[in-house]
Formats: C-alpha cells, structure tokens, sequence
C-alpha cells in the first residue's frame, strides 16, 4: 500500500478503530480515505499555536455557548484541553484536545540501550509504573527466549495488585472529594498511604519504581517483608469494609454518582473500552482472566463487571477489584514458594521478530510491542496505553449531563494524559 | 446508624498526621546515595555507563541529584560498592551546584534560608501546581502533602487553584513544547513576589527526557528555579524538609 492512496476508512464501521487510526495517520501521514475526523491524538512535533488554531466543532443556535477548559486545570493534575458545547447547562458535546503531555517516549524508547529501558517505561505513565514496566518486561523476555519461574512471575503480579489497589484508592478518594464526602476522601487516600509504603518497603519506591527489570525483580521477597505485606492486607481489609460500606449507602454518594455519566454496555462496546470502564459497562475483558500462564493462570482472578456503566458502577468495579486483589496477594503469598535464585539472562534478541506483550493496569489493558530487525537491533517500540482507548468514552458519557457533573465524570473515569499523549 | 459507622471509621482512622516531619524517615526509601570514599576499581567505568541520565561523573566519583532517577543502575554494576541509597529523605537545594554529591562527602549542606522570603512567607505560602509532562508520578506525590499523613497545611503551606492567588509556582515535567505558552501564561499571571520551585528530576534537569523532541525548557533559563527538590517521584518529606529549610520553618 502506498501511503498516497492509503487505504478506505474503517471508523465509520467500526467506531473503536478511530483512535487507532487518527494515529496511524498522524505518525505515518498514511492516506486514510473518507475518514470523518483525522484529529491528531496528540499533535507530534507541532507548537502549541498549531494546536491553538485546531478547529474544533462547533454549535450555533439559541441558549448555545461553548466552554473551554485547560490545558492548566484548577488542581495537582496533568495537563489537557476540554471544549464543551453546551444548551443551556447540558453538554450536547465534549470535544477532548490532547497532546499537551507529549514528551516523545517512543522516540526515546529507541535511542538507548533496548535492555536497560526500565526507568524510561516506568515513567511513560507514572503512576502505572509496574503495569508498564511489566509489558516491557514481558516484550523484552520474549524476543530473548527467556522463560520466568514462578516465583518471579507471582512477585510481579504481587507489585501489579499492590499498585491497582493503590491507584483505585486514589481515584475512590478523588470522587468522594469531588462530591463533597469528606470521610472516604480521607479514609481511602490513608488507605492508599498503607498501600503504597508497603510498595516501597518491597522495592524503595512508593511508585514500584525498579520493583521489575529484564529477567528478574527488584524487590525485597523476605519471610519478614511477606508478613509485613500481610499485616498491611489484615488492616486494609478490616478498615475497607467499613467505609465502602459508608461510601456505597450514603444517600449523598448515591444520588451524585446513580446514573450520571451513563456509557451504555451498547455504546461501549462500539467504542472498544477496555479495562475498569469497560466492566463498569458489562464489557467482560480483563487480561489477567485471559492469562495462559504465569500467576493468574495458577491463580484465577474473575473479572468484577457491572452493567449500569454510570460514575457508581465505575466506583463499584474499583471497590469489588480492591477486594478481589487483596483476596488475590493474601492466596498468592500462601502458595508463594520464596525468592527465586539467579536472575534469568536477557542479552540477544531474536532477529526479525515481533513480540506484544499485554498487562492488565489498573486502567485497563497495556500494550506494549516491539520489532527488531536482521541484526537484532530493535526497530519500532509501540505503546499503548489504555487512556488511548477510553477517552472517547468519557466525551460520550458527558453527554446530556450537567456541565457541572463533568468533574466527577473525569474522575470517574481516571485516565492517563501522559499515557495518551507519550 | 450511619452516624455510628462514621465513628468506626474514625476510630479505627485515628491519629495518621506525622507528628515531627522533620525526623520522619521512610523507612525502605531508595533516598540520599552515599558514595565511599575508597578507591574505584581500576579503569573502571561501570556506574557511569550504567546511568540512564548521564548523573555520574568520574574521578572523584560525583553524582548529580538534579539528574538522578534512583534507579540504582550504578550500585548494581559497582564492583567495588561505593555507590549506596539510604532512606534519608533530605535531598533538596536552593543552589543548583549543592545538588551534586562527592565521594567522601561527610554532609550535604543544608538548604539555605532565604531571609527575605521567610519573612514574606514564613507563616503562610500559597503555591499553584503545573505539570508540563509530568507523568503524575510527581504530581501524586505533591497532592500527598495536603493528606493526613503529611498535612503540610499545619504550617500555612497550602495549593490553590488559580496562579493569580499563587507565591510559588510549583513545577514538574521536563517541560513540554505544546506547554510552553501555559506555563509562561501562568508565571505571567503570578502577582511579585513570587518564586519558582522545580521538582524532579525532569523539571530539574530534563532527567530521562533531556533532548527528548517534545521538550522545550527555554522557560527555565529565563525564570531560574529558586529551589529545587530532587528525586524520582521526590517524597513528600523530601518536599516538606526543602521548603521548611527554605523559608526558615522549624
């Protein structure tokens, strides 16, 4: 195919594929016939005048106004552009405008050394440090022939519930904060403060930061750092139970999140969401339960799905997996055999072989793929990233609700800038 | 009876405030790299090699904070085990120079006061937050401090939303192209005096994205950093003891 002709669109059939394909456009300039809106994703190498003049949709008519919001947002948060498009206080569109973040990881990701890439994954979102340096991981393994044992596999796996749990937490704590319940967003983001000093404790960070790396772990499996992850799982699991209760039956929480930001299991489904939007929508997919071996092939873990897809089911999903996954690490670690020996070799990868390895983050599914060439050398790094898929959602959810409830919707849904925009 | 669970809730929740964050170590806290003074293998030039963002510089051994992401690459590739972390959280600086560590280096010097914002500041300093390509590893680790660990509103430190409201603009990223408009927009729109705070090693120094295409830092060479907190997310206390220090607080 040459990119002059390119190819004819498919999003128009296939709505999931929009962002997949404005992507390949912007990255590759490929024609891509008739496609209704090659938006860039995140505006690749252009000044932010360029991204300024981008003509976004409009609306005209009687009580008909336009809102813009960001990039700078009024909070400690990254940054990102919204355009609604208002009748009267209802959205009747949300135009996202993403690229503010792009720092150009997956240019970066093939300038060093392919081997020692950990500390540059574990930032392309931050806060998924684990998730992604475990698709890193899993990649790199694979083009090198290097086969894990089970002890390393169920130690990453430990670090991956370790910062879902954590992450879930925060965003509990930011939605109680968002509408004004003032005990969960203390108690949850204590909460997450356990989960997260546990996390450092194991490996030095609070973020998993070097608790993964080619071939082996970083982390600090003792008998004792096991009774101390533990301890920490008993406490959590006594103080959770009471204040999910609180959270899920005040009537404040109910009527702010029942049946605002409504994605429907149809309208999802056609929009391709993956991970905790998509079970909050009645999507089954999780790739852990799709694991063929490793950990969660040992140790099943089913995924927790609701089907109402408004900002309380996107709550539900978060609390029912907290609890799924501490149920998780509390079985793993009794079958838990100890640190393995010898780190396994990662040094030659397979010529001209492509490899894609998927994780299960606590946002959803991570992609990550990578290509080498007749030497070896590694040719193409693609990073996915599951905000990439979701964001869409969320300017569909917002529709025909209050502007006002886009805050609570955003934070419902939790996405990553950095992660869309690399 | 929701009454009574809400006082189950604090019961169990108790006293989580720190009590004395200038003590408060982390314990398990990859922090301050300690470098031995004795002497390196011969010809050896593991560590630096090793470093993903070029921090270390040879004979004396001497490793820059400003860009270190405290990966550990170096300590595990030293044969002679010079490099070493401790938990110690104390790692910010005013000057950019104080940031770089020596081998034998007994202490670190101390943050330096600034006397004339202390006696603006010193009993209340309102900051606005920007990230420019943070990847919200930084940006969570500074929303910790209004928590009920770290509460750094005891000492009248507290975030607000507009720059307008803002003494401290307070920055994390390696500072993108496609934000270099808004970040100047929101300095612009910082009423004197004020100051600039860099944290991380991103903002600090471009840390793993120094020449990355989509970074622009020409900001930070009109506005100068007034102080600097190091760190790969920095910890909270790594903040709180930097800003304490800086404006003469306990």
């Amino acid at each position: 195919m040459s990119p002059e002709t390119g190819y004819h669109e498919l999003s128009t059939d296939f709505p999931a594929l929009h962002c997949f394909e404005r992507e390949l456009h912007e990255q590759t300039g490929l024609c891509i016939a008739g496609h209704p809106w090659l938006k860039p994703i995140r505006f690749e190498g252009q000044e932010q005048e360029a991204m300024n003049r981008y003509p976004f949709h409009t609306i005209e008519g009687k009580e008909v106004h336009e809102v813009a919001v960001g990039p700078i947002h009024a909070g400690v948060i990254e940054p990102g552009s919204f355009r609604f498009m208002c009748q009267g206080e209802k959205v009747h569109h949300l135009e996202i405008h993403h690229g503010y973040q792009h720092r150009g990881v997956e240019r970066r990701l093939l300038e060093g050394d392919p081997l020692s890439l950990t500390p540059l994954v574990e930032t392309i979102a931050g806060d998924t440090s684990i998730g992604h340096a475990w698709a890193y991981c899993a990649a790199l393994e694979a083009l090198a022939g290097c086969e894990l044992d089970v002890e390393t596999d169920v130690a990453r796996a430990v670090a991956l519930e370790l910062e879902r749990v954590a992450m879930h937490l925060a965003t509990l704590s930011g939605m109680a904060a968002d509408i004004g319940f003032l005990q969960g967003a203390t108690t949850y983001g204590r909460l997450r403060t356990t989960v997260i000093n546990t996390t450092m404790r194991l490996c030095g960070s609070r973020f998993g930061r070097g608790a993964l790396r080619p071939g082996r772990v970083g982390m600090r499996m003792s008998p004792e750092a096991l009774e101390g992850i533990r301890a920490s799982i008993g406490d959590l699991r006594e103080d959770l139970s009471i204040i999910d209760d609180c959270f899920l039956s005040a009537k404040t929480v109910q009527h702010r999140l029942s049946g605002v930001g409504v994605l429907t299991p149809a309208r999802a489904s056609e929009l391709g969401m993956v991970g905790v939007a998509g079970r909050a929508s009645g999507i089954a997919v999780d790739a852990r339960h799709r694991a063929a071996a490793g950990a969660y092939a040992a140790l099943a873990i089913e995924p927790r799905i609701f089907t109402e897809g408004d900002c309380l089911a996107r709550a539900r999903v978060r609390i029912a997996e907290i609890e799924a996954s501490l149920v998780w690490i509390s079985e793993a670690l009794r079958m838990y055999p100890g640190p393995s020996g010898a780190a396994k070799a990662v040094d030659s990868l397979a010529p001209r072989a492509l490899s894609i390895a998927l994780v299960e983050g606590f946002r959803g599914e991570i992609v990550h793929c990578l290509e080498t060439d007749d030497e070896g050398r590694l040719t193409h790094y693609k990073v996915q990233d599951p905000s990439l898929r979701n964001w869409m959602g969320l300017a569909i959810a917002v529709r025909d609700n209050d502007i006002s409830d886009f805050p609570i919707c955003n934070k419902s849904f939790d996405l990553s800038y950095c992660g869309n925009d690399l | 009876m929701s009454g009574f669970k809400s006082l189950r809730v604090r019961a169990s929740q108790g006293t989580q405030y720190i009590t004395d964050l200038r003590k408060a170590v982390p314990a398990g806290f990859r922090g301050r790299p300690s470098i031995a003074g004795k002497p390196c293998a011969p010809d050896c030039t593991a560590c630096r090699d090793a470093c993903p963002t070029r921090a270390i510089e040879l004979s004396p051994v001497r490793l820059d904070l400003g860009r270190c992401v405290f990966c550990s690459a170096c300590t595990e590739v030293c044969p002679e085990d010079k490099i070493s972390f401790t938990p110690d959280p104390k790692l910010g600086a005013a000057e950019r120079e104080h940031l770089v560590i020596e081998e034998g280096m007994e202490k670190r010097a101390q943050v330096r006061a600034s006397a004339g914002l202390s006696r603006i500041f010193g009993r209340s300093l309102k900051m606005r937050q920007v990230s420019a390509g943070g990847c919200n590893a930084c940006e969570l680790e500074l929303s910790a401090l209004a928590n009920v660990n770290f509460d750094l509103q005891r000492f009248g430190i507290e975030w607000v939303a507009s720059p307008r409201h803002a003494d401290a603009l307070v920055l994390t990223g390696p500072l993108t192209r496609a934000m270099k408009n808004a970040v100047r927009l929101a300095w612009d729109a910082m009423p004197e005096p004020r100051f600039l705070v860099a944290v991380g090693a991103c903002t600090i120094s471009g840390g793993l994205y120094d020449g990355a295409t989509g970074v622009e830092r020409s900001f930070l060479s009109e506005v100068g950093p007034a102080l600097y907190v190091p760190g790969c997310p920095p910890h909270p206390l790594t903040f709180v003891n930097a800003i304490l220090d800086f404006l003469g607080i306990a």
